[in-house]
């Protein structure tokens, strides 16, 4: 026989200045089964808890309707209060008095009524609500920490220093991501490399990291606090072990006119090679699409010459399973190139180029050891223009996002270059400047007062080539829409930041969503910017939308705060507000036909298949299970089954169904 | 082999070198020009400035009539008309309220399941394939393409060739021989119809073109519109005035450029008829 409790807050005057709450208390309190009720100020205030608790030890309640704020506000105090008085917490249901009643309508007895209303039904589904127990699932305690750029480095670092062990994986074969090919640094000017460079060693040197370079990510299973990932650590056709990175192999292999992805093309690399001299490793790997020995089946030049015998020219890909806890995605960014805008020539002006060989042009170990000299001719550009939002914020480009960084490094590169190139002229053609940022406005500010940077606001219709000269046409919207034409030297297209290539692809591996640009999708845009919807996996960094390095670096922390608080349990402990599949007694054994439309539809990945055997093993039946560590209880199941198979503990169908009849008949 | 022609204005008028050129380059390939019977105005660049409405019905007759009388593909070699009426095509597609109103004014049944195509598309289509063992006389020249605004665009309606830097016309030419130049000025505005009201515009713009590709050493601009050609040939005083010299650079329809060599003769595409003289036979 239930006998349940009903306590009405005031909420101050947030309820009771529209709300009739002794009246409210007065009608519930006359519904059959309901035991006790009562109406009180503050419900959540401790004498007010003190209240609820003496309730339901006094009345030997079986259930509570708290009928006060939002659930999302106060549920987990009152579930708790129904606990410490021996009530099993979900046993205890919230009538939400103010944001669905008091808070939007008007002071009459309609108003008293839907309150009523409100309660009553709660109280007619408190009556069937079943003790729940919470989910407990064990925690491996080691963390998987995806691509080795600044946001990689910071989490592993970070995760690294709780005393947890983590594996970092990155797909070239150094870490130090974009970050390592940049030159200076917004808004100090700090060399990237500098700063980024004793990070990277201490990467390489942590006790608790583990660092597979030339690697990559190609299978996920289980969920939080208990994956296996799959990883292929891809041959480097070389014994690590052996090797002491003397670097003479990548001098005299033969293969010397490979486009050197770390200088963004603008320098040449050997088929056997080290990408940078400061990488992490510092152990070459040979690069088989263009090695000589692999396409023509002889050279070995290199294994002739390595003072050690550490060549491998047979050692295969080694694919490995490990079990982690918990995921942090950092895989970075990438920009378009050139060739993405036909109205700037297609790529195929030599001297139109993008900022990140602009980069590669003003660092310092850069192909021109930090001369801004033109790709074509090597002469010193006199006049060179920039174009940021190159892409950026151009819908009809399929871009309709700010990329966020380019109006600083664009400002930056114009500051590089007056400092470099003292007489030469810089032009910026830009749409709006952003520089919202720790002392980012000083930056541009000085860019245009101490530089003498020429910033013209619009846009560039066209660039092309006549006599070796770039002309660029463009338009200056405060010198109401008068075109410009600039002949220059040189241009640096500030192209948009896009995803990552092959996000999409890990981003399916993983079960995380992604949004329409391939950028993969935070779990809520405000409160859970760090989390994905897949629980256990946590991002960093430019992987998620363009982002500076101090960005990148703070939600790096952030993930690896994360990941050490997930950690710091031996189990998890999760509301068991998760699906289920009904059991009945065989030979049915449940009355799910195993038709598995469900598997499609959840989000989470969290229905699995299981098998009914006889005892020599036969499969009698396959049903569905829910695996509840990876459930959310979103309900999309329940709502699909056609047999009316799957429940949501907490929301059963019935539990619905009872709320709306209560509505439904008069009391 | 059959398809439907709509000439237009244009080319029953100042363009009649282009109608000649079409007409004998189809009778060379062997493919028979039927015009649309009964056509209209297409509302040029006037209709769409007044009245909605206009602009699309006028556009939707022609289109009925050809539906009416089977022709399931019609050629429109004037870049102008073929941009209203693939315009009117894609916006009636797109709204069928409309498309019923439209159909309601021209008191005609309008489908909209006629296959446009321009010049160009022609070309691609039924010219290209078949140039093989047809070039008697090669048309050895460096050429500069000219496309102009409506060739390719708008792309979203149209979807044809790269909207920014379009390729048929210089395919076209390397296939007979020609040596097409880059040049950047191939989609920038000629002036279009500020011809009659504001000349010195189109001397402006169409100069700046003409004095591009005569830069590289083009000799001839290859065109594919009536409307281009006119500003480009026939303006060319005001275009020499403007810009105070004296350009000499033909123009020519790529039409006529396709005639030459395979074997027509300039009079057979109407050289004759320009007003820049064409030193090219």
């Amino acid at each position: 026989m239930a006998r349940i409790g009903v306590f009405v807050c005031h909420c101050g005057e947030n309820i009771s200045a529209t709300v009739d709450c002794h009246k409210v208390a007065e009608t519930v309190g006359k519904l059959k089964h309901v035991a006790f009720s009562t109406d009180y100020k503050y419900m959540c205030s401790d004498p007010g808890q003190t209240l609820i608790k003496e309730a339901i030890k006094e009345h030997n309640l079986t259930g509570i309707v708290v009928s006060a704020c939002s659930p999302r506000m106060h549920e987990p105090t009152f579930r708790k209060a129904a606990a410490e008085a021996g009530l099993n917490p979900f046993l205890c249901e919230m009538a939400n008095l103010r944001e669905h009643c008091s808070w939007v309508h008007e002071k009459n007895d309609m108003t008293t009524d839907k309150a009523i209303d409100l309660v009553r039904t709660l109280v007619e589904k408190v009556k069937i609500n079943s003790a729940l127990q919470p989910i407990k699932v064990p925690v491996t305690k080691t963390a998987l920490v995806i691509g080795g750029g600044i946001a990689g480095i910071q989490s592993a670092l970070d995760i690294a220093n709780t005393g947890h062990k983590v594996i970092l994986v990155e797909r070239s074969p150094s870490i130090g991501g974009h970050m390592s090919q940049l030159s200076e640094t917004f808004p100090t000017l700090d060399c990237s490399q500098c700063i980024l460079t004793p990070r990277m060693v201490e990467v390489a040197q942590h006790p608790n990291i583990t660092l597979y370079t030339y690697a990559e990510v190609e299978g996920l299973d289980g969920f939080i606090g208990n994956f296996t990932v799959k990883i292929r650590k891809k041959s480097k056709s070389l014994d690590e072990k052996i090797c002491t990175g003397c670097g003479l192999c990548t001098t005299k292999c033969p293969q010397k006119k490979i486009p050197n992805e770390f200088e963004e093309g603008l320098g040449f690399r050997p088929a056997i090679y080290v990408p940078f001299p400061q990488a992490v490793p510092n152990k070459p790997v040979i690069d088989r699409e263009h090695c000589t020995y692999y396409i023509k089946g002889k050279c070995k030049v290199c294994e002739v010459v390595c003072p050690t015998k550490a060549i491998r020219f047979d050692q295969p890909d080694e694919v490995i399973e490990v079990q982690i806890g918990a995921i942090v995605i950092a895989t970075g960014f990438d920009i378009k190139r050139a060739d993405f805008f036909p109205e700037y020539g297609f790529g195929k002006y030599k001297d139109v180029i993008d900022g990140l060989q602009f980069e590669r042009l003003a660092s310092a170990s850069g192909p021109t050891s930090g001369a801004i000299l033109r790709p074509s001719d090597g002469q010193v550009p006199k006049n060179i223009v920039f174009v940021a939002c190159a892409g950026s914020r151009d819908p009809a480009k399929g871009i309709a996002y700010c990329s966020k960084i380019c109006c600083m490094y664009t400002a930056k590169h114009a500051m590089l270059y007056k400092h470099k190139v003292h007489e030469g002229k810089a032009s910026i053609f830009y749409m709006d400047i952003r520089s919202a940022g720790k002392n980012y406005e000083e930056f541009v500010r000085r860019a245009i007062e101490e530089d003498y940077v020429n910033y013209i606001r619009g846009r560039v219709s066209t660039i092309y080539e006549r006599d070796g000269k770039l002309i660029v046409k463009g338009v200056d919207t405060l010198l109401g829409g008068q075109p410009v034409e600039i002949v220059a030297d040189m241009v640096v297209l500030a192209t948009a930041g896009v995803a990552n290539h092959g996000a999409e692809e890990l981003a399916q591996r993983l079960h995380v969503s992604y949004d329409s640009h391939k950028f993969f999708a935070e779990a809520h845009p405000k409160l859970k910017p760090v989390e994905t919807n897949t629980a256990g996996i946590f991002l960093a960094g430019a992987c998620q939308n363009p982002k500076d390095i101090p960005d990148s670096v703070s939600q790096a922390s952030g993930a690896a705060v994360k990941v050490a608080a997930l950690f710091s349990q031996n189990e998890l402990t999760r509301e068991p507000l998760v699906a289920f599949v009904n059991r009945t007694a065989p030979p049915l054994y449940s009355t799910c036909v195993g038709c598995f439309l469900c598997q499609s539809v959840c989000p989470y990945q969290a229905i699995e298949r299981e098998d009914f055997k006889t005892r020599d093993g036969k499969i009698i039946k396959t049903v569905a299970k829910i695996n509840e560590g990876l459930c959310q209880g979103c309900g999309t199941c329940v709502a699909l089954c056609r047999s009316k198979s799957i429940d949501l503990h907490g929301y059963t169908n019935n539990q619905m169904y009872t709320e709306v009849m209560a509505l439904l008949n008069e009391y | 082999m059959k398809i439907g022609i709509y000439p237009g204005c244009s080319l029953t008028g100042s363009a009649r070198d282009y109608n000649e050129s079409v007409f004998a380059l189809a009778k060379a390939f062997d493919i028979e020009l039927v015009q649309v019977p009964d056509w209209n105005c297409c509302g040029a660049t006037a209709a769409h400035n007044l009245n909605k409405e206009l602009s699309l019905s006028l556009p939707a007759r022609i289109l009925a009539t050809a539906e009416k009388n089977g022709l399931d593909e019609v050629l429109v070699p004037c870049a102008a008309c073929y941009s209203r009426l693939a315009v009117t095509q894609h916006e009636l597609k797109m709204n069928p309220e409309l498309k019923n109103r439209i159909g309601e004014i021209i008191g005609m049944d309008y489908r909209g399941t006629t296959k446009l195509i321009n010049v160009i598309e022609w070309i691609d289509a039924y010219i290209i394939p078949n140039l093989e063992g047809r070039i008697t006389k090669p048309f050895d020249y460096k050429v500069a393409c000219y496309y102009g605004c409506l060739m390719v665009r708008p792309n979203k309606v149209l979807n044809y060739d790269r909207a920014e830097d379009p390729q048929t016309m210089d395919i076209a030419m390397e296939k007979i021989g020609a040596h097409p130049l880059y040049f950047p000025f191939k989609t920038e505005c000629c002036g279009a119809g500020l011809s009659v009201s504001r000349t010195e515009i189109v001397a402006k713009l169409s100069g700046k073109i003409i004095e591009d590709a005569e830069h590289r050493g083009a000799d001839t601009l290859i065109v594919a519109c009536p409307m281009c050609h006119s500003n480009l040939d026939m303006r060319r005083p005001s275009i020499n005035k403007y810009w105070e010299s004296d350009f000499k650079l033909p123009v020519m329809y790529v039409t006529q450029a396709i005639g030459l060599a395979v074997g027509l003769t300039a009079k057979d595409v109407g050289l004759q008829r320009h007003f820049v003289k064409v030193n090219i036979s």
